[in-house]
């Protein structure tokens, strides 16, 4: 499916460079599934060699890539080369940037909505928590990665931080929520302050080979500290949470016997389902905020240069460590609400993929975008989910619409950046001109 | 040369590795002045100003700055953003260090990052939107506006920085510099890659900081048009020591100067001092 004709100066057309192109790529394809495919190789029933050949599967592998070529180099002279203004047409362009205007606040009542919607439909309700829960780590993680351009590896030790956190003082102590939650937040973030002091003189690939380890330092410490936190077997019964004090269970004092209805389970799940929306929320109320204070403008400043920041007499280093802090609090309070929804935690909830997926979700969402990290969460989380039936395939579906994406926007969904302070019209920024950041 | 100092270089040397790059310099700059440093390429230039702005600690010296107040600061003690956050003292780049991502004004709101957190409380206040924060914001940009109008870039005020013309941008990053309210302003080379037109823009920007606002200024450059001009006083390097000093035309007439720049053909060094003044 490689093209390599992609000569953007002067584009091939016409039938016979269209030829060319897919014939070249059907012969690569050859060369490559005629050894890999055409041949099958296995142990015998003596454990000698057998082989047999599938020159039917390579065939039809050849004529696909053929296809495929043909189809993509269409594709591509129809749409031009990126940056080319007839990429649209106008009627097109402005029903786009009508879309874009009134996505956040439909996507936001539509949110708003899914309790009522589907009721009863568990299913889809777990499935809207989880996405919320994902869209809460990601617009965290933004902070970090998209804004201040610090590539953080390890997010996933915060989340773990946070869980721990309000499973222990919940199950030694006792505990409300409520109060565990602050906790949970404030202790994440001293890690991420304990993590900032030491690595973030480092930059770029360096800060996140120690972030990377750091997770990892994280999931061992507990593994092995089996006193505290049960080593692998984890810490279970972990208190569900209350509505301000009302239990959301089937008791004479619970949430539904005082408002003289019927007991449901779906009460706790819709209660969950608002408590991390707010969570969400909060979040991206506190980002959007920052970001117009100083302190935003200084984070988004480091990313696009350092050595400048350091010229204009801001201390390159606290501002570091509170993005750090801040990425980490949101982190732990996501941590705590995922102990609290659980009922049990482990750690092998807390494992390098997490942070690979949640990194993923800020990367396709367009870094320091606040609505492409939601979109991009819930394309990631939900999307993963909608291919369920494809089964061992669903990886590969899934890294395909992954790479396509990335070439069809190699900034993620949402490459612009808005400015936080305008004088008379605030114009969005082209991607190509904000930094990604380089430590 | 006696007068009001406001930087004071004494004996300053700077050594990488083996290489001495600047070799007991001394030079001061006077208040409320504009002081040239110039010199051949790899006359040890850049690396005074690295040192004098915190960006390499020196190996021997002392750099004091004087304060109007007469709070005299050693340079060579701070380090890092600490000059220009306590020092006071702001500068550019040779090869222009802004915010390409970042509109102008927003470029010039980064430049009073401290003061402005200061009025946010740390965050805090500017969190829950404190009347303190809002009306210090108001200030931030009324002083970006007003140094927009100066450098003449207010109508493109919500432009990206990096979407600016090479000229613009230098007088961008001055105006980012002054943003920081400095006591002493350090350009390296803010004239290079500008054609006459801009250049003489420039020189006449750099005449009102100093007349309008008092702020001193020490600058390298190699467009003599710009430096004899502007310079009240030039100091002159090469092979990191200092050969020359004093007004433009002493230094112009100087044989050692023409000496350096040009290899020994008097003529021909004469002729480009000439085309200077």
């Amino acid at each position: 499916m490689n093209t390599p004709s992609t000569n953007t100066t002067k584009p091939a057309t016409g039938i016979r460079a269209l030829l060319k192109t897919a014939f070249v790529n059907a012969l690569i394809a050859l060369v490559l599934f005629s050894l890999m495919v055409g041949i099958r190789t296995e142990a015998g029933s003596d454990g000698q060699l057998t082989y047999w050949t599938r020159f039917g599967e390579v065939a039809s592998l050849v004529a696909a890539v053929f296809g495929g070529s043909i189809v993509i180099e269409l594709l591509r002279q129809w749409i031009g080369s990126t940056g080319a203004e007839k990429l649209v047409p106008a009627a097109v362009q402005s029903g786009m940037s009508f879309v874009g205007r009134y996505l956040a606040p439909a996507l936001l009542i539509f949110t708003l909505l899914v309790p009522v919607i589907f009721y009863d439909q568990r299913y889809i309700l777990d499935l809207a928590i989880l996405v919320l829960t994902y869209v809460m780590l990601g617009w965290g993680l933004n902070v970090v990665v998209g804004l201040a351009g610090l590539l953080d590896l390890g997010y996933v030790a915060f989340y773990a931080v946070g869980a721990y956190s309000y499973a222990l003082l919940a199950t030694n102590f006792g505990w409300s929520f409520w109060v565990c939650l602050p906790l949970a937040g404030i202790l994440a973030a001293f890690w991420g302050v304990l993590l900032g002091f030491p690595v973030l003189r480092l930059r770029g690939d360096y800060l996140a080979i120690v972030t990377l380890a750091f997770g990892e330092i994280i999931r061992l410490v507990i593994i092995n500290w089996q006193d505290l936190t049960g080593g692998p077997n984890g810490v279970s019964s972990i208190p569900r949470p209350s509505f301000f004090g009302i239990p959301l269970d089937n008791s004479d004092n619970g949430f539904a016997a005082r408002l003289g209805i019927e007991y449901s389970p779906t009460h706790r799940i819709v209660f969950l389902f608002y408590l991390i929306l707010a969570l969400a929320l909060l979040t991206n109320w506190v980002t959007i905020r920052l970001r117009r204070l100083p302190i935003g403008r200084a984070w988004e400043a480091l990313r696009e240069d350092e050595v400048a920041c350091r010229a204009l007499g801001i201390n390159t280093t606290t501002t570091k460590l509170t993005a750090f802090a801040t990425g980490a609090m949101f982190g732990g309070f996501a941590g705590a609400f995922f102990a609290t929804r659980q009922g049990f935690i482990s750690p092998e909830s807390f494992t390098f993929q997490e942070s690979a997926l949640v990194l993923a979700i800020v990367v396709l969402g367009g870094m320091g975008s606040q609505l492409g990290v939601a979109l991009a969460a819930l394309a990631m989380i939900g999307g993963f989910e909608l291919f369920r039936s494809l089964e061992t395939y669903r990886m590969l579906v899934f890294g395909m619409a992954m790479v396509l994406i990335m070439i069809w926007r190699p900034r993620g969904l949402i490459g612009h950046r808005a400015p936080t302070v305008y004088l008379t019209k605030a114009q969005a920024i082209s991607s190509d001109l904000v930094k990604e950041g380089h430590g | 040369m006696s007068g009001d100092k406001i930087l004071d270089v004494d004996r300053l040397t700077m050594r990488f590795g083996g290489i001495v790059a600047v070799q007991d310099l001394s030079f001061a700059a006077e208040r409320k002045k504009i002081t040239a440093l110039i010199g051949p390429n790899g006359a040890g230039k850049t690396t005074v100003f690295n040192c004098i702005t915190g960006f390499y600690k020196p190996s021997g010296g002392a750099i004091r700055l004087t304060h109007d107040d007469g709070k005299v600061i050693a340079l060579e003690r701070l380090n890092d953003f600490r000059i220009a956050k306590q020092a006071k003292v702001a500068r550019t780049f040779q090869n222009i260090r802004l915010f390409p991502g970042m509109t102008a004004l927003e470029n010039l709101m980064v430049a009073q990052h401290n003061a402005l957190m200061r009025a946010s409380g740390f965050t805090f206040l500017g969190l829950v939107g404190a009347p303190v924060y809002r009306e210090a914001e108001k200030h931030a940009i009324d002083l970006a506006t007003d140094w927009l109008k100066r450098v003449n870039l207010l109508d493109r005020a919500d432009d990206a920085a990096g979407n600016f013309a090479y000229g613009d941008q230098r007088r961008l990053e001055i105006a980012r510099a002054m943003c920081t309210e400095p006591a002493l302003l350090c350009l390296d080379e803010p004239a290079a890659g500008l054609n006459a037109r801009e250049s003489a823009a420039l020189s006449e920007l750099l005449l009102s900081i100093r007349n309008e606002l008092g702020t001193s200024i020490l600058l390298i450059e190699h467009d003599m048009s710009v430096v004899m001009e502007i310079s009240d006083q030039i100091v002159v390097m090469d092979h990191g020591v200092k050969i020359a000093e004093g007004s433009p035309r002493e230094v112009r007439n100087d044989p050692k100067v023409i000496a350096a720049y040009l290899g020994t053909d008097e003529e021909e060094a004469a002729a480009v001092m000439e085309s200077g003044s």
